[in-house]
């Protein structure tokens, strides 16, 4: 115990080297943590982008791309499904819940999607969050539009603006539906999800801007204005996708082998969170560099401690001396290096831990309206303590290096010193 | 007569095997409560021999005996314990512990031996007062300087405090080697008498060695190690 008291008396001696090794080792423990952290949380609210949706159901494809578009609004339905299967599909005996999806318009470069008022109801993101209107309220003319956070604040829009859509996914002026402006009734409160990208109007608003529409342009001739298709049948004849709640999860493969079996039409069911894990092993691949990067930090950092205990022998081959002379064992001198690594290393541990809870404390309300992405500032995980332990059993490890030469020293010095 | 401290027998020592022989030893003996003088030229083997008695080295052959205990016959880490319970030992300089304060370097051979730990808490009340006696013995009781950094003190203040050290928990034999080397003339005398004086009331055995042969008159024997160390002998014929 005394040797370990020599070892800190001796670090507190050389206080600014000491501070720097510390230093250095605690911004690598940050980095290293914070990554781990920050990965984990990633990847936890991208796998929750949609939660609490059992299945989403689309016309026939691989369970990526359905994904993509339903959700992230990537990319295009190669086709869409009958109203008569979404029907079929929602009085299934285990389904609680259905939100049809209609995407295929789109307002200044952000997509727009008809739904039904569920929509607001069902849709959760970030372990069961539900999507809340900021400002306004959800639909209740036809032509009102609900923007998502991004839309309304990159465009500038207020409640109550006229916005109008564009045919497709391109926004050119022969193919906007401006005989049927919408106008602004809400705006939600950022999710950090594709949400916030969306224009939100109603089913049968899609429905309505299309009545005088046929294979992606207007008809000839035929113009009905937006007060005349109020008083139409406005129950659409096909959506892209939909949303699909269970009574109980239990069900979810029974459902998913009922709608991918559907006998009218060839449809897909897909598990949101499988396949969106499956999406993020398929980008997770930064991630992984960033990770490497900061373990390569954090051996720099166990270096710059190599190098500083291995530079301050030669000046302490004296002390080594003396101690002998009073009874040290060449034992002692190791454990003496071998004590200082190890306070160095715990502290460095324990102040990068100090500095992560700092940064999280001061960055979470930051990354969360910025980027929607909320971390959670709990304990350690037990993962994140085995990161620890390994980069403290390096430190020890790397320690060894100096000890031993120390040790080598005293013994051959003994109490001469012969430089 | 008084009991054998010390009884070198045959020894042959080098530093490395094929080396020269640098001790070759036949007879050296010190009776308890001694104070000895040993002197020679730099590079004559002093520093060396302190070693074997001390036990950091072990002799080539022959035997080391100190408190009728043989050397040879132990392991390095009890003769590492040996040192530590029956040795003080003063270098020439920097004896100090640069990070440690005055108290703690006096206080420093407790840490590595309980025998002279518990031979220093007899003698006074805790082993911090037992350190601040010796101190003042050694005219270095001013209050302010047990608080200064020892790098700080001056060589002969330094040296006092290793006497000190050297001294705490009572070891048997007392070795300085060189220890006021680099010391001013008029400040030899003074540091010896009061390690003398030290020696003498704890029963303490001294072996002190120099080059200075000036310093010969004040000890109960002087020894030249040229003398005795055969090694010299045909170093000095080659
Ligand atoms: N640790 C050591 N390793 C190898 N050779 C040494 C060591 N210490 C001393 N020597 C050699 O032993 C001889 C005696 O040195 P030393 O005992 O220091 O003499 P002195 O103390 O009388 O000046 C010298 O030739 C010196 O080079
Ligand atoms: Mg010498």
């Amino acid at each position: 115990m005394a040797i370990f008291s020599l070892a800190w008396k001796s670090l507190i001696n050389r206080r600014f080297t000491a501070l720097l090794t510390v230093l250095s080792i605690a911004l690598s423990v940050t980095l290293l943590v914070g990554v781990e952290r920050l990965r984990t949380e990633a990847r936890a609210s991208f796998a929750n982008t949609l939660s609490g949706t059992d299945l989403i159901v689309g016309a026939r494809s691989g369970p990526v791309q359905l994904l993509l578009y339903s959700v992230f609004r990537i990319g295009d339905a190669t086709n869409n499904f009958s109203w008569q299967s979404y029907r079929d599909i929602a009085a299934m005996p285990k389904v609680a819940w259905t939100v049809p999806i209609s995407l295929g318009d789109s307002h200044r470069g952000f997509r727009v999607l008809g739904t039904t008022p569920g929509y607001f109801e069902h849709y959760r993101y970030a372990r069961d969050r539900q999507l809340v209107i900021a400002e306004g309220q959800p639909f209740a003319d036809l032509y009102d539009a609900v923007l998502g956070a991004e839309v309304a604040e990159k465009l500038g829009y207020r409640i109550g603006d006229p916005i109008v859509v564009a045919h497709g996914a391109s926004d050119v002026s022969f193919a906007r539906h401006d005989d049927k402006p919408f106008k602004v009734i809400g705006i939600l409160a950022r999710t950090g999800t594709p949400v916030d990208r969306t224009v939100h109007v109603s089913l049968e608003a899609i429905e309505a801007i299309h009545v005088d529409w046929q294979s992606g342009a207007p008809i000839r001739g035929l113009s009905i204005s937006a007060e005349q298709a109020r008083a139409m049948d406005l129950t659409p004849k096909a959506i892209t996708a939909a949303l699909v709640g269970l009574k109980s999860k239990i069900a979810t493969f029974h459902v998913q082998r009922a709608v991918n079996d559907y006998a009218e039409e060839p449809l897909s069911a897909i598990l949101p969170g499988v396949a969106l894990s499956q999406l993020w092993d398929l980008i997770g691949i930064a991630e992984n560099a960033l990770l490497i990067v900061s373990v390569f930090v954090v051996v720099v950092g166990l270096i710059g401690m190599l190098t500083a205990l291995l530079m301050s022998l030669n000046e302490r081959r004296r002390e080594m001396a003396i101690l002998r002379s009073v009874g040290a064992r060449p034992g002692h001198v190791f454990a003496l290096i071998m004590g200082e690594a190890g306070v160095l290393t715990l502290l460095g541990a324990l102040f990068g831990v100090g500095l992560l809870y700092l940064l999280l404390l001061v960055g979470q309300p930051i990354v969360e309206s910025r980027f929607g992405l909320f971390i959670e500032i709990g304990v350690l995980s037990a993962h994140e303590w085995k990161l620890l332990a390994t980069v403290v059993g390096a430190g020890f490890l790397v320690g060894v290096i100096p000890s031993y030469r120390a040790y080598r020293l005293s013994l051959a010095d003994g109490l001469s010193v012969r430089v | 007569m008084r009991p054998l401290i010390i009884d070198v027998k045959d020894l042959e020592f080098r530093w490395q095997p094929g080396a020269p022989t640098v001790l070759s030893i036949d007879a050296f003996q010190v009776s308890a409560g001694e104070c000895l003088f040993i002197k020679g030229p730099s590079g004559s083997g002093k520093s060396t021999l302190l070693s074997l008695l001390s036990g950091v080295t072990t002799a080539v052959a022959g035997s080391v005996r100190v408190m009728d205990q043989a050397l040879e016959g132990l392991g390095s880490v009890q003769r590492d314990h040996f040192r530590a319970d029956h040795i003080g030992y003063i270098f020439q300089m920097f004896n100090l512990i640069p990070y440690l304060s005055v108290v703690e370097n006096v206080m420093l051979p407790c840490q590595f031996s309980t025998r002279r730990r518990a031979n220093a808490l007899r003698r006074g009340d805790g082993l911090e007062a037992e350190a601040r006696r010796l101190l003042h013995h050694l005219d270095m009781d001013h209050a302010d300087l047990h608080r200064r950094a020892v790098t700080t003190l001056s060589v002969g203040q330094q040296q006092r405090v290793a006497a000190a050290r050297a001294l705490m928990g009572a070891p048997e034999l007392l070795i300085a080697d060189e220890p006021t080397s680099s010391l001013d003339a008029d400040r030899r005398e003074s540091f010896i008498r009061l390690l003398f004086d030290e020696c003498r009331g704890a029963g303490t055995t001294l072996i002190f060695v120099s080059h200075d042969a000036s310093l010969e008159p004040l000890f109960d024997r002087s020894i030249d190690l040229a003398e005795i160390n055969r090694a010299a002998r045909v170093a000095e014929a080659a």
